[in-house]
């Protein structure tokens, strides 16, 4: 039995994403972070819900991260009137398509089908490729529909196809250090976005297993206690 | 009055079993239903199959209270449910993982009969039932898959619906037939959720309910595979080696069941995804008809089949007999009774030719099962020098190799087991 329980964790660690080409950095995920995560949410807000929705998500479900109604509705909501609407854009899915080739998707769960670290990586991964119709391209995601719309923030850099490395060759608004942890905050928020109640399932999971182990040592007792004259 | 005062039924009780059979029952199933009393580690998955199989019903029914079977809304219907349903996604872990440990209890379940000879006479109707609700599980797993429309659901229910399409002759009419469409869409979606919510649970519970009245016409078989029947005491007749259900497997099962919600909460609650064996990170894009995920693998319990499907070499162009070879892969567990030829049912008094053949069993379902879940050229290619193999997957010439002892094990059973020297089986179950 004791092989056989071995047997199942060799199985299930031995699962890889054979399809990742590029080295994926790490994100600085923490989701008790909340001060990451309202900046998140700005940075989200401003500079990615205006092509890309998050529909599955309502505005005032973002009380999970310290912010108010008040906040919310002052300094968050320019794509709906109420608190309780959902994180839509104006811009229809048809238009998109004739705009863009591809309608940018919706960010509500991209953290859980891409990965934090591939979505950390690819926002700090682009590069001018003068070939490219709108001058850029992206190491993780080569030829990426999406232009580099944080270009202002982190800067111009070039690529070196050889070794991968990526290098500054025009400074942007933000020192690399700056623009890695605003990159950070974005990651760190699209995580919480795709699955808002992650933080209180860990929590109950804690209370959830504590009395179950209570109960497993009521359940030994009261087994042991019938079985006992069982020869 | 008519009340009998002196009998220690309550007068409600009385009144209920003049009408209809309630203390008999609770007498002849639990109370003086007589079970083996050396039930080890193997035997808490039956009971543990049945908790899961209501759990599913019951989280099943609160999800169809929210979900939306229709192809535009279904995707969106369950994020609805993750999101904005007061513990729903709670319930709905519950109901992706119960699955997966639904597949887990089942195959141990099964193991179980596998190795203590459980389906030998009188017990082949038993397992003949039991073969058919894993059956009808698989089909209940599938049709499930495809309702949270994301792009494995999608694709995944694509490669199995185009394995009808592999029949000659009839083949290509009948997957249509199956999808009601050209492809997968919306009408397939809801004939799936139909199948799923009411024709197979329906169809699983009579199975289970006939499962049940078989185990309980032939009594539990035991670790050692000894009948306790033939050893009854003079006077009352009870088996010696029996001890009432109710309240001895009761409360060890109990016990056994807190150990399983641990396990199942520790998994809902701290890993739910199980590192994308249980949530497919592929099915968190909505399905999409124009798009082809580069690497299409079924859930993992589903694995060691597709294995088997894979490593089959197409034949004059047609990949039937790769779906055939599936199908019969599970097709033969149906034959097993008439394949043992053995005079004893355990392993525990098997010879060595059964250790060896059960165990080659195990490993090439381990195998067959991890293959399953990657891409064939995970190993790399034979050297293009080698005859024969060069060229071909790695991975794929191992998949054949298991493939052909996962089929030996039960096509040689009738000759290895009739072979094998067996230990002299004691009159009385020992306890270990």
């Amino acid at each position: 039995m004791k092989n056989f329980i071995a047997f199942l964790l060799i199985l299930f660690s031995a699962h890889t994403f054979s399809a990742d080409v590029v080295k994926l950095d790490r994100a600085p995920v923490d989701l008790s972070d909340k001060d990451s995560l309202q900046r998140g949410a700005r940075n989200f807000i401003n500079y990615c819900l205006n092509c890309h929705s998050a529909s599955y998500m309502r505005y005032n479900q973002l009380l999970d991260i310290g912010l108010s109604e008040e906040v919310i509705k002052n300094n968050l909501l320019f794509t709906a009137n109420k608190v309780g609407e959902n994180m839509t854009i104006a811009m229809a899915n048809k238009d998109a398509e004739a705009w863009f080739g591809h309608a940018p998707p919706n960010l509500s769960v991209t953290a859980r089908s891409r990965g934090a670290d591939w979505i950390y990586s690819y926002l700090r991964g682009y590069y001018r490729d003068k070939t490219r119709d709108l001058g850029w391209n992206n190491k993780v995601y080569p030829n990426s529909a999406m232009p580099h719309i944080l270009w202002q923030l982190q800067g111009e850099n070039s690529y070196d196809m050889d070794s991968g490395e990526l290098t500054l060759i025009k400074a942007g608004t933000l020192s690399v250090k700056e623009y890695d942890q605003f990159v950070g905050d974005i990651t760190n928020f699209m995580v919480y976005l795709s699955e808002p109640h992650q933080e209180k399932r860990k929590k109950l999971g804690y209370y959830v297993i504590a009395f179950l182990l209570v109960l497993l040592v009521l359940t030994v007792f009261l087994k042991r206690e019938y079985w006992k004259n069982i020869k | 009055m008519a009340i009998d005062t002196k009998n220690s039924k309550t007068g409600f009780v009385s009144w209920v079993d003049e009408r209809f059979p309630l203390s008999s029952f609770i007498k002849n199933h639990l109370t003086q239903y007589y079970a083996p009393k050396n039930f080890n580690f193997w035997y808490f998955f039956g009971a543990l199959a049945l908790f899961v199989f209501v759990m599913q019903i019951l989280t099943g029914i609160f999800l169809t209270m929210h979900y939306k079977p229709d192809a535009s809304q279904a995707f969106e219907s369950v994020e609805y449910i993750m999101r904005d349903v007061s513990f729903g996604w709670l319930i709905r872990y519950m109901h992706s993982t119960g699955a997966s440990l639904f597949f887990v209890v089942i195959y141990l379940h099964m193991f179980r009969a596998l190795i203590y000879g459980s389906y030998k006479n009188p017990r082949e109707l038993l397992w003949l039932f039991g073969v058919l609700i894993f059956l009808l599980l698989m089909a209940e797993a599938f049709f499930g898959y495809l309702l949270p429309w994301g792009q494995m659901s999608y694709w995944g229910a694509q490669v199995i619906v185009n394995l009808f399409a592999t029949i000659p002759f009839i083949g290509p009419d009948l997957a249509e037939w199956v999808r009601g469409d050209y492809l997968i869409s919306d009408a397939t979606l809801n004939r799936f959720f139909a199948f799923h919510v009411i024709a197979l649970p329906l169809a699983l519970a009579g199975l289970v309910f006939l499962h049940l009245v078989a185990l309980h016409e032939v009594g539990s078989n035991n670790p050692d595979g000894i009948e306790i029947k033939k050893t009854k005491d003079k006077k009352t007749g009870i088996p010696l080696d029996g001890i009432p259900f109710h309240p001895y497997y009761t409360v060890k099962d109990l016990m056994g069941l807190t150990v399983f919600l641990i396990i199942f909460a520790a998994i809902i609650f701290f890993a739910p995804e199980m590192n994308g064996y249980f949530l497919e990170a592929n099915n968190f894009i909505p399905a999409d008809p124009l798009v082809t995920p580069s690497h299409i693998a079924p859930v993992w319990y589903f694995t060691p089949f597709y294995s088997i499907l894979r490593a089959v070499p197409p034949i004059l162009n047609s990949q039937f007999p790769g779906v055939a070879a599936m199908g019969l892969s599970v097709i033969i567990l149906f034959f097993v009774p008439w394949l043992d030829r053995s005079k004893v049912r355990s392993v525990r008094y098997k010879g060595p030719l059964f250790k060896k053949w059960i165990a080659i069993f195990v490993v090439s379902f381990f195998v067959l099962g991890y293959l399953g879940t990657v891409p064939s050229n995970i190993w790399g290619q034979f050297s293009s020098v080698i005859p024969l193999i060069g060229g071909t997957d790695v991975a794929t010439i191992v998949a054949r190799i298991f493939t052909i002892l996962y089929f030996a094990f039960f096509l040689l059973m009738p000759f290895y087991s009739k072979k094998d020297q067996t230990k002299p089986v004691p009159k009385r179950v020992t306890m270990r």
